[in-house]
């Protein structure tokens, strides 16, 4: 599979919707309304368990719960989910490479799940994380964040967390840049990329 | 990647990759409750042995189930075989019947990569499961598993390969995956153990088991096979563990880091001593544990991904 170049395109079939700035304040707003809905540091003290899915979802997670241990003074644990062996178009694909599955110690038994991804789109990758979770473990519940919402929903799925909500067309491309993988932070559409 | 008939060719990136895909299987499987993937849902996957086999024919097995695919035994015995059935029409009648995969073990050298070219255009795929005297290629692989494991890298380091080398395919097909990977391999052998044309191999070759120890990474013993030698290749099993059998006082020769490597089945005091055998030091039983999730790796390769236009 050939890597997709992120934050290298023609500038004239790129847009720019959401800038490093924006992405830190964007992931600072999701942490705190993490904090809000799942009650952490009430008196109840649920046990919240973020799970990134490979490869921008896991950074991802780590930032969110920077941020949450920085705004409530809870460590949530932090882990990584692949997918890939749960995905319903791999023989559509060429071969991917297995990412990594790190479960924070004490597994996720009990835990409020937040799944954490990059781009929203078909719902099919979290249909295919929903189903790896089940082999993980039984958390108490799951919930979803994501920095884009892009739309084009292909199954009953929606997040409960939403960094930015961006209409696009099909042909399009959105494009999330890490500094941990890419260098830099940011949010770009790209138009006419095959998906 | 479409069959995996040998590692002779294989290139290592592909080889690395399949190894990087046991590596994340294994631990993503390491202490689940169920160890069950969804990934082959659907696909078939038949085992047809012309051999006798445990090791093998099980892990394959076990590989095929954890990954979800249906996997059903065909043994010689059995099967239309002894009604006096060719390979060839064998072969299609699996492919006619739905199998995605056909994993073979034969007692001819040559036989998967026969098999192969009969499958060409039915979108078949071939394991060799060990062909003759020929390649084992998913033993070298697990064998490599192994290494990596245990020495954390494969580059660079120093393997000796000992025994019947002339009628092992293990040996045959390690030799091109180590060297492949980057390793320096040492045959030690009897010089009646040898094939001809070694010296086109990408090895060296000593006789002198004792004079290599202190220099090895990792010794891999091989099974003195028996059951294919008609004659006299040594004078007497005796002999032959004496001079190239792995004991007590050869161990304490090697580094303190090195690793005994057997394929199994193993001959206990012939070519390895009981007491090596079951050491900290010998890998023999990750071998077969790595086994399991190398064989899934490969499954995924063959099988999970956009199918190749013939």
């Amino acid at each position: 599979m050939a890597p997709r170049v992120r934050g290298a395109a023609d500038p004239a079939d790129e847009r720019e919707l959401l800038s490093a700035g924006d992405v830190a304040r964007t992931i600072a707003r999701m942490a705190h309304q993490v904090i809000e809905k799942t009650a952490l540091d009430g008196p109840a003290g649920r046990s919240v368990v973020l799970l990134g899915i490979p490869s921008r979802g896991t950074p991802l997670a780590h930032r969110l719960a920077d941020r949450i241990a920085e705004f409530s003074g809870v460590r949530v644990g932090v882990g990584s989910l692949d997918v890939t062996l749960y995905r319903d178009d791999l023989r559509r694909r060429p071969n991917r490479p297995l990412e990594s599955t790190t479960l924070p110690e004490g597994g996720i038994d009990d835990s409020l799940v937040v799944l954490v991804d990059d781009v929203l789109f078909s719902g099919r990758t979290i249909r295919a994380a929903l189903d790896a979770l089940r082999d993980a473990g039984r958390p108490s519940a799951v919930q979803l964040a994501v920095l884009v919402d892009r739309g084009h929903r292909e199954l009953p799925i929606r997040a409960d967390y939403v960094g930015k909500n961006v209409p696009t067309a099909r042909s399009e491309d959105v494009a999330v840049s890490l500094s941990e993988l890419d260098g830099r932070d940011g949010v770009f559409l790209r138009r006419g990329a095959s998906s | 990647m479409k069959h995996l008939l040998s590692t002779d060719g294989l290139d290592p990136a592909t080889a690395t990759a399949v190894l990087d895909t046991a590596d994340t299987l294994k631990r993503t499987l390491l202490g689940r409750e169920v160890r069950k993937l969804p990934t082959l849902r659907g696909r078939t996957v038949v085992t047809l042995f012309y051999e006798n086999s445990t090791r093998t024919r099980v892990s394959f097995e076990v590989a095929g189930k954890w990954m979800s695919a249906d996997v059903i035994n065909v043994s010689a015995g059995g099967s239309s075989v002894n009604k006096g059935e060719s390979l060839r029409d064998t072969a299609l009648t699996l492919s006619a019947a739905g199998a995605d995969l056909v994993i073979v073990r034969h007692p001819a050298s040559g036989a998967a990569h026969r098999l192969a070219s009969w499958l060409e255009g039915t979108g078949t795929a071939v394991v060799n499961a060990g062909d003759g005297t020929h390649e084992h290629p998913t033993q070298a692989l697990l064998d490599a598993a192994t290494l990596r494991e245990r020495l954390g890298e494969i580059s660079g380091r120093r393997i000796a390969i000992v025994g019947d080398v002339l009628h092992s395919r293990v040996a045959r097909s390690n030799v091109h995956l180590l060297a492949a990977l980057g390793a320096e391999v040492v045959l030690v052998a009897p010089p009646t153990l040898l094939p001809t044309g070694v010296h086109s191999w990408p090895v060296t070759v000593s006789h002198d088991l004792d004079s290599e120890l202190p220099a090895l990474d990792a010794v891999m013993l091989l099974r003195v096979q028996a059951e294919r030698m008609h004659g006299g290749f040594f004078p007497s099993a005796r002999e032959y563990s004496i001079a190239y059998g792995l004991n007590e006082r050869r161990l304490a020769l090697l580094p303190e880091h090195a690793v005994v490597l057997h394929p199994g089945p193993m001959l206990r005091g012939m070519e390895i001593a009981s007491a090596v055998a079951d050491s900290p030091r010998a890998a023999i039983t990750d071998q077969v544990r790595n086994g399991v999730h190398v064989r899934m790796a490969v499954l995924y390769h063959l099988l999970a991904g956009e199918e190749e236009a013939a």
